[in-house]
Order: structure tokens, then C-alpha cells, then sequence
């Protein structure tokens, strides 16, 4: 019996770390990356076939970051999965960091499966990795986390199509469905609803969960594993997940705690 | 000297080329953008259905699926229109990529104004330019049908990152033996001379070689380089060239800005600065028409390569 509550204390741990990394590097985004703290936790200690000392093992599946921005919650994640020591977290964004603003492939960060930042490459990456697993005959999968402001983009649509086409079962995209972005509510900014509707018009299968429940993360995966076609998964979060003053502050997408501010909002997370 | 084998289009190079080295390389694969035989893929495509992927007309996709291919150790070649493959997708390219440095190999087709009829939205005179500012891109613009074939044979078996091929659709003289060494980044002496270097790329090298001829008879004695590579670009061998003949002129089917001609002049006037002149398409859209006559309009034959050279050579 997978006990939740392990990984609950672990999603603590990475969002400390997460704060922790962005008070020291001194810019980056807080936001995405608290509320992805969960997801993120499943994914490593749950979800991903992954070996943390053979980051190029063949048969791993692959985790594509398309938001590249939310590159903290990933380092913290790969750090804590023992990729690399979790002291490096404290070089991020600085010079000559291989834990670059966005991830960078070229700097060779173990667990880092491609460079990404600008939006709406990734599901068409992700793509890429899922046919060729196919022609490998391979039975690993591709997971792809999207924004959900990232969904404006129309490449990221065209990679949907595509997906659908191919009828892609390896492939399991996740949208983080914050309800916001930088200019402010994805309603106000450009509208992306019906959601659910839009992926399932493009021909793929659609899940619904609380993003940051990890019981409800769980059930989710174990269904999309199961699934003959595309699936993604909307994952309702909130920007800035576990720090109650920041959650769902749009302003918090591009900002980082000062030192008092990070000792706060470490304490509220540890008292919740 | 060369001889015209058979007027040819170069995309015939590419569509040979690329079912020779996927015979010999399983991890080719091939990427259509819904013009597979206006591009040279269709061959590829029956040959290997099972290594063919159509994604229709959406070049972002193709250009990020590609990468995500290469990054799962394949080598996928995705072709179309210049003009779509190098401006549409623009950044996939960079980042996807060129910043992934990930064997991602473009076939640029329908290159330079003699497209034709299709008018100045089809024409690509600006993807050399846009190609060659990417790091770690390599760029090719062979000079005939064989060279095609050879250089998109040498972008897997030479070329370990991203590289862009481009060629044309009408049909041009086919000149070079198909056993002439291919180096991607070495240019090609075709012809010695003394008194100025006629540096050119793709279509325009026959036509520098016809302009050297017509020069002989006016005692110039001309040099005529071939540069199949515009990056990484054989930079020795025009410094050499400026100083042997103190003299170059460039000619390519792309705009003025930012081609062969600019990364020429980025080399002399760093290095060896000699009197210089850029034959290319003069900053502007190209237009429908037949393939000779666009070229004739907007100055890009032999005789506007002498002139040039004239104006060099024998100053008023
Ligand atoms: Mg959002």
C-alpha cells in the first residue's frame, strides 16, 4: 500500500528547496514551480521508470518540461531523486551553472532531457521522443507538462494534432491549469476554455484532477497509463502552492523572496 | 574545364542523396511537410514507408518533432519550401534545435529567384542569412545536381549537429564529377587565376565559370571558387584568395544582406581587406516570371558577375 503521506512530506521538502534556490539566485519564477511541487513529486518518487545514477539508461521514460521557467521545481526534483547533490541547487542562474534560468540541454545536467523556455516547443518534442519509441519498440513513455497560458500558442496544438494522428499511447501530457499568467488571468488574457473540449476535439483522451492532491495525482496517472490513445491531464494547482499569503497571486509568476520572505514562507509550509 | 552534363535540378541531388544514405543508415528518418515530391522526399517515402512521417503543413511541429526525434538517437530530415523551413519554424530551429545541438537535417527547397512563377512568396533569398546566425548550424549550398547528392549524403556522415541543405527547383547545369571531394567547410578551387576571385555559391558557380570565360578573352584571368559551405565557412582559403589576386567578387542567389557576400566581407575586412564586390539580389522581392528571366532582370548571370569584375579589375 503506497503510503501518500511519504510523499506529501516530500513535496514539503522540494517546495523548501524550491524557495530556498530562487531566494539564493535572486530572480526566476516562485510561482509555476510551487505549484507544481506535486506533480513533480509523484512523477519522481511514483510515477517515471528512471535511474538517477544512469541518467541515459534507454529505457527511462521521459519527462519534457515545455515550461521551461518552472525549471526549479525540475533541479530540486532530479536533486532530491539523486541525479545530483542537492548543493549544487544553490548555484542556479548563476554563472557557469549547469542549472541554467531554463534548462539547457548543453550543459549536460544529468536528468535534463532537453533544453526548453520558449513555449510551445515542448508537446511537439515530446511527439518526437513517443514515435521514435515507437519505431524502437520500446514500451516506455514520454510526459510532457504544459502551461496552461502556454496553450495560446498554436504550435502546441499542431503538436496535439499530430499526437492524435499517430495515436500516440505512450504519451501523457499534464496541463498546469492555474488559471493565470504573467498579464493575469488566462480568462482575461486570452481565454483558453472550453479546455477539455478543445483536447478532446483534437482526439485526445482528457482527465481531470486536483494538481495539487497527491491521492488524486496518483489515480490520475494510473488511468492515463491504461489508455489506447494521447491523454493529457488537466491538473487544477495553484500558482504558488503551500505558501497561503502567495497562492494564486499571478504576481508571484516572476518573482522571488527576498531572505525574510523565504524564512516565512518555509515556516508556513513546514506548519501546514 | 567543367561541362554541362544535362541541365538538372538540384532538389533531383537531394531526393537521390537522401535514399542513399538512409540505405545505409537506419536512423534516417523522414519528415513530410504535405509537398513531399515538390521537395525531393517522395522517393525516400516509397522507399522506406516505415521510416516516412507526414505531418502536414505545420512547420513549428515538424521542426520540434524533429528535434525530439534526434534527441532519441534518430536523424531525421525534414524538408519544404525554404522560405517556410527556415522563417516559419525560426525558433524551434534556434532553440529546439541548434541550442539542443541535436542532427536535425533541413532540406531547404525551392531556393533563389529562379523558383519562378511562384512569385516572390515561394522564392528563398533570405534563409542563408537567417542559417548562418544559428550556432552550431552547419549551412550547404551545393553548386549542381551531383554536388546535392554528395552534400546531403555528407550532412549525416560529416555533419554531427543541426545542418541546412539548400537547393533549387529549376533546372541548371549539372557540371561537377559526382567524385569530386566533398568537404563539408572547404571550398573548391574549380578554377585557377591570377587577377581576381569570382567567390560563388549554389546556381550562380556555373555562371562564374561562364563569366571567367568570357574574361579570358579580355586577359583577365579569373579564379573561381566554389563555396558548397557557407557555415562553418573555409575562411583560410578566401584570405588566400584575396591575397593571390587582390581582387574579389561575390555571387549567390540570395539577398546581398547577410549571404555569402556579407560573410565574405565579415573575413576581408577583419583579415585582409581587398576591393570587393556582392552579386546578389539587390534588397528587394522577387517577382513571377521564368526562371532565366528573373535572373536576367535582377542581375544575376555571368554578364553581371563581369561587369563586376570590370569594375575591379579596370577601374575608370
Ligand atoms: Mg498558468
Amino acid at each position: 500500500m503506497l503510503d501518500v503521506s511519504i510523499l506529501e512530506q516530500k513535496a514539503k521538502e522540494i517546495r523548501i528547496d524550491v524557495i530556498k534556490s530562487l531566494k539564493e539566485a535572486g530572480s526566476g519564477h516562485l510561482g509555476a514551480s510551487l505549484g507544481l511541487a506535486d506533480i513533480f513529486t509523484v512523477l519522481y518518487f511514483y510515477e517515471l521508470h528512471h535511474k538517477a545514477g544512469v541518467s541515459d539508461w534507454h529505457a527511462r521514460d521521459r519527462l519534457i518540461l515545455s515550461i521551461g521557467h518552472a525549471a526549479p521545481v525540475l533541479y530540486v526534483s532530479l536533486a532530491h531523486s539523486g541525479y545530483f547533490h542537492p548543493d549544487e541547487l544553490k548555484t542556479l542562474r548563476k554563472l557557469g551553472s549547469r542549472l541554467q534560468g531554463h534548462p539547457a540541454l548543453c550543459y549536460k545536467l544529468p536528468g535534463v532531457e532537453t533544453t526548453s523556455g520558449s513555449l510551445g516547443h515542448g508537446l511537439s518534442i515530446a511527439v518526437g521522443m513517443a514515435i521514435s519509441m515507437i519505431i524502437d519498440k520500446t514500451s516506455h513513455k514520454v510526459y510532457c507538462i504544459l502551461g496552461d497560458g502556454e496553450l495560446q500558442e498554436g504550435s502546441v496544438w499542431e503538436a496535439a494534432m499530430s499526437a492524435a494522428h499517430y495515436k500516440l499511447d505512450n504519451l501523457v501530457a499534464i496541463v498546469d491549469r492555474n488559471e493565470v499568467q504573467i498579464d493575469g488571468n488566462t480568462s482575461e488574457v486570452m481565454d483558453i476554455e472550453n479546455l477539455e473540449e478543445k483536447w478532446l476535439g483534437f482526439g485526445w483522451d482528457v482527465l481531470e484532477c486536483n494538481g495539487n492532491d497527491i491521492a488524486d495525482i496518483i489515480k490520475s496517472f494510473n488511468i492515463a497509463r491504461e489508455k489506447t490513445k494521447p491523454v493529457v491531464i488537466i491538473a487544477h494547482t495553484k500558482m504558488g502552492k503551500g505558501v497561503p499569503e502567495i497562492e494564486g497571486n499571478y504576481k508571484w509568476h516572476g518573482k522571488v523572496p527576498n531572505s525574510k520572505q523565504a524564512e516565512k514562507f518555509i515556516d508556513a509550509i513546514i506548519n501546514t | 574545364m567543367f561541362t554541362n552534363k544535362g541541365n538538372t535540378a538540384t532538389k533531383i541531388g537531394f531526393r537521390e542523396g537522401l535514399v542513399e544514405i538512409a540505405s545505409e543508415n537506419k536512423n534516417v528518418l523522414g519528415l513530410g511537410a504535405d509537398i513531399t515530391s515538390s521537395v525531393g522526399m517522395d522517393l525516400f517515402a516509397k522507399k522506406f514507408p516505415e521510416r516516412f512521417f507526414s505531418f502536414g503543413i505545420a512547420e513549428q511541429n515538424i521542426a520540434a518533432v524533429a528535434a525530439g526525434m534526434a534527441l532519441s538517437d534518430k536523424i531525421p530530415f525534414f524538408s519544404t519550401y525554404g522560405v517556410f523551413a527556415t522563417l516559419r519554424c525560426a525558433d524551434q530551429i534556434r532553440i529546439s534545435i541548434c541550442y539542443n545541438n541535436v542532427p536535425v537535417k533541413i532540406g531547404g527547397a525551392h531556393a533563389g529567384i529562379s523558383v519562378g512563377p511562384d512569385g516572390a512568396t515561394h522564392q528563398a533569398l533570405e534563409d542563408i542569412s537567417i542559417m548562418r546566425t544559428l550556432p552550431n548550424m552547419t549551412v550547404l549550398s551545393p553548386c549542381d545536381a551531383n554536388q546535392t547528392k554528395i552534400a546531403t549524403i555528407a550532412s549525416v556522415k560529416q555533419v554531427n549537429g543541426p545542418c541546412y541543405i539548400r537547393f533549387g527547383r529549376a533546372e541548371f547545369p549539372n557540371f561537377t564529377d559526382e567524385n569530386l571531394e566533398f568537404i563539408v567547410g572547404k571550398g573548391q578551387v574549380l578554377k585557377k587565376g591570377s587577377d581576381v576571385s569570382i567567390i560563388a555559391t549554389g546556381h550562380m558557380v556555373w555562371e562564374a565559370l561562364e563569366a571567367a570565360k568570357f574574361l579570358k578573352n579580355k586577359s583577365i584571368n579569373a579564379q573561381v571558387i566554389n563555396i558548397h559551405t557557407i557555415k562553418p565557412i573555409d575562411k583560410e582559403l578566401i584570405i588566400e584568395a584575396a591575397k593571390k589576386t587582390g581582387a574579389i567578387v561575390t555571387a549567390e542567389e540570395h539577398q546581398i544582406y547577410g549571404g555569402l557576400g556579407s560573410a565574405v566581407a565579415e573575413i576581408l575586412s577583419q583579415y585582409y581587406p581587398v576591393p570587393m564586390r556582392i552579386v546578389g539580389m539587390p534588397d528587394c522581392f522577387g517577382e513571377s516570371g521564368k526562371p532565366n528571366e528573373l535572373m536576367n532582370k535582377y542581375g544575376l548571370t555571368a554578364k553581371n558577375i563581369v561587369q563586376n569584375v570590370m569594375d575591379l579589375v579596370h577601374p575608370l
